[in-house]
């Protein structure tokens, strides 16, 4: 599943990464490209090591065998001592968390956005000017005095996404950025990834909603039991039900036309499907 | 169904909705309110050690309307400081209070001849001072409490050079226990739903001590999680906290009101 190495250094660069959680292995023998301005989908069913993979790319835990590279630096413990590198990678890569619970650790919405800009020792005037913007572009300035358990679901994912976006960073990790979403709320996060098609943002994004993929990336890696075991473009992988099902990411659906019983690939999202008998 | 899940139930309810009364009387325009929280918190804390070295019972007795007037102005109804406040520590110190009725030597004022028991001038006085004291100061740090929002008060105790790691154990305490809380509550009603009869005490207390596990569990692996997401975002071990708080001429002013008030309580009260 290696890429042909183009004009520009990779933003990701993993070879043979394998990790485990205290012995169950999590993802095995790994090996990826990921380009800069590429929007990529991490497809795989619950457990597939879809998570693991986004925190190994923001360096939240490192391969317990091979070796991750970002933009041609090793990306292990020792570099990430560096202040300097860590510095850099942080205001440069951003991970949002599938449960924003975890991400929103301040005691207001408008400390949370402000948290990663005091880290990285913004100025005040940019500070308070960027968060605010944020907080507009977003739609939840009326929300930035609330505490985070005054928010529903779907406003705290915005603030987990404002947090990480008013960093403006390069590459986005996003661990199941839709899920647990209402449809308006999801068409907005979609139309955000969208809008980054074609700028430098490196987008990669863990899903298992299938009826996202194609406005969310460009080439999709499918998961399974923390390998790879399909790569390419969305429409080639939507297209092919044994991958799928393989997966897990669609299940055999049984149902009766009159007399006939039979069963097919089933998928859900969408409000019709058609298939021949 | 158990009267234990219900209560645990409406406990957390409780909880929910002190929070909430805390956030509105916060937000309501009020006295304290227009003040700098940290001149709020600073101004308090002199009322309060005014209180604590005042020994006339007449100047505490000013102190404590002054404190009652505050709150009321304050936004905060007498009615709720009078149940949540004042009865509650007339009950609890007035229980601490009252053996020095008794064992305080001095003049009897009043007997009671099948005990062999004497109530002293200098006992009644003890008593008094003491329960005056505590309703006074906690009258002080409840209208701050709760005329303060909880953010604030983290900050400005930061403010005060409070070590900020402090600060931030506690702002990050508050801002999980209603996630627990929730969390609880939805295991109590999850249990309390699939319930039919009553539990016995032994049973109760299996599933009390479960639940605490569980949450045991899950906040330890959430504090793992949050502590990866502080991470992500550029957390290095260097704590930096946002205050955008700013001395106004009436901060000036309100900050020397509350010194004055107390220099004055300590002097005649001494």
């Amino acid at each position: 599943m290696d890429r042909t190495v183009g004009k520009l250094t990779p933003t990701f660069a993993g070879q043979n990464v394998s990790f485990s959680y205290e012995g169950i292995p999590a993802i095995r023998e790994l090996s990826f490209q990921i380009e800069p301005g590429e929007r990529i989908a991490l497809l795989g069913a619950n457990g597939s090591g879809k998570s693991t993979l986004l925190r190994i790319l923001d360096a939240l835990c490192f391969p317990s065998s091979g070796s991750v590279r970002f933009r041609g630096e090793p990306l292990n413990q020792d570099r990430l001592q560096d202040q300097q590198f860590a510095l850099n990678f942080r205001r440069q890569v951003a991970l949002v968390f599938q449960n924003p619970d975890v991400q929103l650790f301040n005691p207001t919405v408008f400390d949370e956005v402000a948290y990663g800009p005091l880290q990285l020792q913004w100025g005040r005037e940019d500070l308070v000017r960027r968060v605010e913007q944020m907080l507009d572009f977003m739609g939840i300035s009326p929300l930035k005095d609330r505490p985070p358990y005054r928010l529903s679901g779907g406003e705290k994912k915005k603030v987990a996404l404002a947090s990480v976006l008013v960093l403006d960073p390069e590459v986005l990790l996003l661990d199941e950025p839709t899920a647990t979403l209402d449809p308006k709320s999801q068409s907005q996060v979609i139309d955000l990834i969208q809008q980054w098609k074609g700028t430098s943002k490196t987008v990669v994004t863990a899903t298992h909603q299938l009826e996202t993929v194609e406005d969310i990336a460009d080439r999709v890696l499918v998961l399974e039991a923390g390998g790879v075991i399909a790569a390419g473009p969305p429409s080639e992988i939507l297209s092919n039900p044994d991958l799928l099902l393989r997966a897990n990411l669609i299940h055999a659906h049984r149902h009766s036309h009159g007399a006939v019983v039979h069963s097919h690939p089933h998928l859900h999202g969408h409000s019709r499907h058609e298939h021949d008998h | 169904m158990s009267s234990f899940i219900e209560s645990t139930i409406r406990g957390f309810a409780r909880a929910f909705s002190n929070s909430l009364l805390a956030e509105a009387a916060a937000s309501r325009p009020g006295l304290l309110q227009q003040l700098d929280p940290r001149v709020r918190l600073a101004g308090i804390m002199v009322l309060v050690i005014s209180t604590v070295v005042c020994r006339q019972i007449a100047v505490i007795a000013v102190l404590f309307l002054l404190a009652a007037g505050m709150a009321t102005a304050s936004g905060l109804p007498v009615m709720l400081l009078a149940k949540r406040v004042w009865a509650v520590i007339l009950g609890f110190t007035g229980l601490i209070a009252l053996p020095a009725l008794f064992l305080t030597p001095g003049d009897p004022l009043l007997t009671i001849p099948a005990r062999h028991l004497a109530i002293s001038s200098q006992g009644l006085r003890a008593a008094a001072l003491l329960v005056l004291r505590v309703e006074t100061a906690a009258t002080l740090t409840t209208t701050l409490v709760l005329c303060t929002p909880w953010t604030h008060l983290l900050k400005a105790l930061r403010s005060l050079h409070l070590p900020a790691e402090l600060v931030v154990m506690l702002a990050m305490t508050h801002r999980y226990v209603f996630l627990l809380i929730g969390t609880a509550n939805q295991m109590f009603e999850s249990r309390q739903s699939r319930s039919v009869g009553v539990l016995s005490g032994a049973e109760q207390r299996k599933m009390a001590a479960r639940t605490a596990g569980v949450l045991l569990s899950k906040s330890v692996e959430m504090s793992h999680e949050v502590y990866l997401a502080m991470l992500s975002r550029g957390f290095r071990g260097d704590i930096h906290l946002w205050t955008d708080f700013r001395m106004r001429v009436r901060d000036y002013l309100g900050l020397t009101a509350f010194i004055f008030a107390g220099l004055v309580a300590v002097w005649i009260g001494r």
